[in-house]
This record gives structure tokens, sequence and C-alpha cells, in this order.
């Protein structure tokens, strides 16, 4: 306790500078993997193989993008930005089969009837595709910002500064608070924004609470998402 | 049924998702504008720079303290990696000012350097050094790599020095960082100068504490651990003496850009002189034991040398 | 770029193939830590997995474990289980069966749960045993999803491998230590691609195997749940 005491704005500067990364890159990764999850729906054989290509970025040990992504952008090794990109690289190559999945899981007999009520295709997109696509959407996005909040700890290997950097000192010092408040504080971060994503979802989708069937699908939400 | 009700329930989708887009684009805009990232920067302010290394930073930390209250303006920027994360700003001059060590640095500027002795290393490194970059004067104090093996098996071997190794006639294990295993001072340079046959393995922590404990589990024999490491005190660990010279000297030494100018160098030369061996190890202790923070460290040691 | 230039000739050099540190040899060795850290996640895993989806019990508590478990940063807990376990390849299997378990655990209880329930309580009225049931219904019926979690498991875990070479002389994470701390970025980006590589083929064969999985008659709409993706290392 007399550690986290004595380094408490040290520990609250970590802490700030962790979300910082992990918002923006969780957020970019939506917006990336919404667009190619979309472009997957449409046009099928490309989306295939656009998303495969995805996927595979998952599987980039991180510590070689973070060299990479500087001398392909010449953007500093040593930014948030740098880390921020390869987040995000990583989210959506999770998120995009989770997106697809997610439009697919809209019965095309809502959409039909949107058209029969003369929606344009644009409308139909945002007033019925992306809302009705929103739970299955959800369930990859908490899942990506778990996972997240976790690989911002890795920046301490290049220099960007998070709570990793607790854990890198800690060890070097043999602190254990150092440590302990490390992993606590990393896992609380992904608690947190977990529990938003959760109440920002039934704040939008107003019409999934309440009834007992609603409760059974957004179960069903939760669990099944089809990925190709 | 629900259809006609839900576009205007679902625009809150739309508008939450738009929401989410700029906020994207807007923090990640924010995450641009790291201070370092227009190198040069301001020349009124010294930018100062540190490992990702607590005694380092504790070395830095004296620095900033020092010329701030000489009223130079400085920035710090503390915690930033490792040698590989950090060197490419101090070769742009993003950073102006940060506690090195001669060997090492050497080594990563100039693969191939031949220097082995302090004034030898030194000059090589000033050399080595890019434009606009120079060395001010090393200190006493050292922090360098060096092999160490537990009591037991020093006494068990009657070990001293790294010759002394030829009686060991049970196979040694190394560990080190990846590194070494290509480094001159690795288990080739082992071979060519002192004839010892080890076999090597990997323990990327720098010499930290998963490396004390494969030593003392009996998992290795001999590890690289750096001279200014407290736990070699603490865990009765025997540096053996290199007799030969495969250990680059590395004495702790300030690298500075043009943006130092000569009165701030002569404040970081009084440091440097100031800073004993026995001082710099007495610092990590501090850290390490009494878990205090580099600033604390930095600024008490700074008054009792009257530096301050 | 010459960087990606570079690195493919020093994966084409061959003089770093062959001997107990040639890309074969460490290829090997990444596969087998990849293939040990997977079984040893799926024994407990999966049987876990069924468990709970075949009894619908406990699910909140265990999903809300494992996404917890998917924040607890991978290099944090590596350090932690070296000191207990000391050097060699024991802590970071471990801490890779840590990570693939999420993933398995998510695809067996959804692949499970994903068994359409129309056919369960058919086989159910067949008198079927609750044995039986899991396993000649509800197994096979939600196979893909189940082989969906493995998938995922084996990507993230054969990407997340690289880190056995941090306590032990294993796999071809050394090559990325390597060439990272002695700045050789042909070298290091090398041991990236092949582990990328690596991937690609794990993750085609075993979207192979999910493909066969999914049968002539596929009765569950899905065949990965969004929680069996993996969490990166």
């Amino acid at each position: 306790m007399t550690w986290l005491e004595a380094n408490r704005s040290y520990v609250l500067d970590m802490l700030l500078q962790h979300v910082q990364i992990a918002v923006p890159a969780v957020l970019i990764s939506i917006v990336a993997a919404v667009a190619l999850g979309r472009l997957a729906w449409r046009w099928r054989r490309v989306g295939a193989v656009v998303l495969g290509a995805t996927s595979l970025l998952y599987s980039v040990p991180a510590l070689p993008l973070l060299i990479v992504i500087p001398v392909v952008l010449s953007i500093p090794l040593r930014s948030d930005l740098n880390l921020i990109i390869a987040l995000a690289l990583y989210g959506t190559a999770l998120l995009a089969g989770t997106a697809l999945d997610a439009f697919r899981s809209v019965d095309p007999r809502v959409r039909e009837a949107a058209e029969a009520l003369g929606h344009s295709r644009a409308g139909i997109w945002w007033k019925v595709d992306l809302p009705l696509s929103f739970p299955v959407l959800l369930s990859g996005i908490r899942v990506i910002t778990v996972s997240t909040v976790s690989l911002v700890t890795i920046g301490a290997l290049v220099g960007i500064q998070s709570l990793g950097n607790l854990l890198t000192d800690g060890f070097q010092r043999g602190i254990h608070a150092e440590i302990v408040t490390g992993i606590v504080l990393t896992i609380l971060v992904a608690v947190v924004l977990d529990v938003l994503l959760v109440l920002v979802g039934a704040l939008v989708t107003p019409w999934r609470r309440r009834t007992p069937r609603a409760r059974s699908r957004r179960r069903a939400d939760d669990t099944a998402a089809v990925s190709a | 049924m629900t259809i006609t009700r839900s576009p205007h329930r679902l625009r809150r989708v739309t508008a939450g998702l738009a929401a989410a887009a700029i906020g994207a684009l807007t923090l990640a805009a924010c995450g641009d504008s790291d201070p370092l990232d227009n190198s040069g920067g301001d020349s009124d302010t010294i930018v100062i720079g540190s490992q990702e290394y607590y005694s380092n930073e504790i070395i830095a930390e004296a620095y900033s303290q020092a010329l701030e209250a000489a009223g130079f303006e400085v920035e710090e920027e503390f915690k930033i990696g490792q040698r590989e994360a950090y060197l490419p700003d101090i070769e742009s001059g993003a950073i102006d000012l940060f506690p090195e060590y001669t060997g090492p640095l050497l080594i990563a500027l100039d693969q191939d350097a031949t220097a082995k002795l302090s004034d030898d290393v030194y000059a090589a490194l000033g050399e080595a050094l890019p434009d606009g970059l120079r060395a001010l004067e090393q200190s006493e104090a050292t922090d360098q790599d060096s092999y160490v093996v537990t009591r037991d098996y020093a006494d068990q071997w009657g070990l001293a020095t790294i010759e002394d190794l030829t009686k060991v006639t049970d196979p040694i294990v190394f560990g080190a960082n990846s590194e070494a295993e290509s480094r001159p001072n690795g288990p080739k340079g082992l071979k060519s100068t002192y004839g010892v046959e080890v076999s090597f393995t990997p323990i990327d922590d720098g010499g930290g504490p998963l490396t004390v404990k494969a030593l003392k589990d009996g998992d290795i024999q001999m590890a690289i651990i750096y001279t200014g490491d407290p736990s070699i005190q603490k865990n009765d660990l025997v540096p053996l003496e290199d007799t030969k010279g495969l250990f680059l000297a590395s004495h702790v030494v300030p690298i500075a850009s043009d943006d130092v100018d000569d009165e701030a160098a002569a404040i970081i030369d009084e440091i440097s002189a100031a800073m004993s061996p026995e001082d710099l190890v007495a610092l990590n202790a501090r850290s390490v034991d009494e878990q205090l923070s580099a600033e604390v460290i930095a600024k008490e040691w700074l008054e009792d040398e009257g530096l301050l | 770029m010459s960087l990606f230039g570079d690195a493919l000739a020093w994966i084409l050099d061959g003089g770093h193939w062959g001997g107990p540190t040639g890309i074969d040899t460490r290829l090997w060795q990444h596969l087998a830590v990849t293939f040990a850290a997977v079984a040893l996640a799926a024994a407990v895993a999966i049987p876990l997995g069924v468990l709970i989806g075949h009894t619908g019990r406990g699910r909140l508590v265990v999903v809300a474990t494992a996404g917890a478990v998917r924040a607890v940063p991978t290099l944090g807990l590596l350090t932690l289980l070296g000191l207990w376990l000391g050097i060699g390849l024991t802590a970071p299997l471990l801490a890779l069966v840590v990570l693939a378990f999420p993933s398995l655990l998510a695809g067996a209880y959804a692949g499970v749960e994903s068994a359409d329930r129309g056919a369960v309580d058919a086989a159910r009225s067949l008198g079927m045993s609750e044995w039986q049931l899991v396993l000649r219904v509800e197994l096979p019926l939600g196979a893909a999803v189940v082989i969906g979690g493995l998938r995922a498991a084996t990507l993230q875990v054969v990407a997340t491998a690289t880190l056995a070479a941090y306590l032990s002389d294993t796999g071809l994470g050394r090559y990325l230590f390597a060439g990272l701390k002695s700045r050789d970025y042909p070298q290091m980006l090398a041991g990236a691609l092949l582990v990328a590589a690596l991937a690609l083929l794990l993750d085609v064969a075993l979207a192979f195997v999910q493909r066969a999985c999914r049968g002539p008659a596929p009765l569950a709409p899905s065949d990965a749940a969004p929680e069996a993706a993996p969490a990166k290392g």
C-alpha cells in the first residue's frame, strides 16, 4: 500500500495514458471492422479474401509490428500513434469477421419490408442493418476492448508508456506492490470499459430490454454469430 | 409492426456509432501529439531522457534537478524503453540529454568497435556519435556487464576470475539476454579469449530477477548481471574478474545535443565527477530496498553532495 | 520495402537452415510448443465448456472469469510464472495455456448450446442418457463451433509462443528477441514472417476441418462465437 500511496500521481498518469491509447485503438477498430464487414457482406467473394487476410494480421507478433509500422508510415517508433495503429490492426483483425456475422444476423425479411416501405439503400443501412446487427457487433466489440486494454502493456517494451511500465519497473526493482498494481489496474480498466459498453448497448437498443423474449434473444446473440 | 416504429429508435444507434467514429479520429489525433515528434523542438528547453531502468532514471533525475535549480528549462522524457527504442530519438536530436553507458552505447553505434579499456572506449564513442551529439565527461561510476556465479559455485570450483572457469569440469550453462549469444562477450568470446566452453540459454530480463532465480536454482551456472545491480550483494553472487578485457568498460556518460550549452554541460560534468561507483550501487539499492522514487533518491544525493 | 526484402533474403539464406539453431529446428519447436499448449488447455477447457453448455449452469461466472483472464497482460503473467517456476519451458507453456483457455471454453459451450434444441429434445425423448446426448447429438451438431474456438486459440497461441524464447532456447521467438535487441531488423522480421506463415498453415488446416465438421445439414447457423475470439498476448 505504501508504494501505491507514494506513487499515486505516477500511477494515475500511467492509467490515463493507458486509457488514452486503448480507447482510440478500439474506436478505430470498430470503424474499420464495420466497413470491412460491410464490404464482405455486400461482395461475398472479395469479402472472404479480404477478411481472411485481415484475420491473419492477428498472427503477426506485436514487437515486430511495432518496429515495422514506423518504418512503413514514417512515424516515430516511440509514439502513442504507433501503438494505437498496431492495436487497431489487431482489433480490426478480430472484429471484422464478427461484423460480417452481425450483418448476416439481420433477418432479410426485415430488410425487404423496409425496402417496400420506400427506404433508400443508404437509409436501410443506417436505420435497419446497423441497428439490428448491433447486438452481435457489440459482443465482438466487448472482446476486442478487453484484449486491447491488456495488449497496451507491451508498449512498455518499446518505450511507449502505459500501465505496462509498472510491470517492467516492478520486476526490475522487485517491488511486488507495483506489479500487482499494474495487473489489477489493467484488468480494472478492461472491466470498466466492458461495463460501459454493456450500458451503451442497453441504451442504444432499448427494444432488447424488459421482455423475456428479448432476454432469450440477447443470449442467442451473445453466443451465436456466424463467421466465414 | 416494429418496422414502422424502429427508425426513430434505431437512430440512436446511428448517432452512437457516428459519435464513436468522430471520437476515434479525435482521440487518435490527440495520441499523435507526442512532444517528441517535432524533433529538435524549442531550443530553450533541454529534453532529458532516461531508459526504462530505475538506475538510469535516478541519474537522469539528478541531471534534471540540477539543471532546473540552475535556471534551465527542462523537460523529462523518462522510462522510454531500452536502447533500441530510444536511440533513434537521440540520434535525431529529439532528446537533448541522456545518461548512457560508454561500452554498450559504443557497441550499439558501431558493432565492430574494438576498444576495450575505459579511455579508448570513451574516445571511440566520441567518434562514433553522429554529428550534433557529443559525450560529456564520463563518470567514474560504472554499470557494466559482468559474469557472475553463485558463492557456492565459486567456492566449489575455486573461482575468482573468468579464466578460472577452465578448472570447471562440469558443463556450464550460461544465461543472458538473447543478443549476448552473438556478441563478442558471449560464448564465442569466452572460447576465443579464455578457452572456456559454455552452452547458452536466453533469459531476456536483462540480468533481472528471473536471471537471479535461474542462478540460485542451478538452472544456469553463470549469468551476465550489471555490476551496479544491488542483487549481486543481496544474493551473495560473485562477479568473476575479467582479466583479459572481454567486456568493454562501461562508465556512466551523458550524451548531449547542441541544445546543451557550455554552462549546462559544466553542471552535468560536476554530477559525473561527484558520482563514484559505490554511490551508484548505493543509489540503486535505495531504489530497490526502500522503494523510493527516482526523484527523491536523486534529490537527496544531490543535496548530500552539495550540488543542489 | 527493402526491409521486407532483407527479411525474405534472411529466410532464404541456406546458412540459416539446419543445425540446432536453424529455421527448420525452430519451426518444429514452435509447432511443438503451440500444440502442447493448445492440447493442455483443450483438455480442461473443452470438457468444462461442454458441461456448462449442456447444463446451462455457471455460464455467467465462467464467461466473466474468462473475460477477466483475457485482460491479464501476458508478459506480466509470464514473468510472475517464471519467478515461481524458474526458467525453461514450463512457465511459458503455462502462460500460453492460460491464453488459449477463454477461446476454447467459449467455443465449447457455445457449440453445445448452439445444437438445435429440437434435435436434443427428440434425442432425449428417445431415451438417450445425458452422456449420449452430449456425445451423439450436441457435440456433433456443435462441432464446427467447437473447432472455431480451437482455431481461434491456435492462432493466438502460435503468435504468442514467441514468448517461449523469453525464458528458454525455444521457437521462432528466438529470432524476434535476438533481432530486436541487436537492432538486426531483417532477422526480427524474418522471425515474424515465419510465425505468420506457420499461423496461416495451421489456420487453413483447421478451417478445412471446420468445414468438414459443418457437415451436410448445418443446423447451427453459426460456427464461431464472438467470445471464442482469441486474446492476444
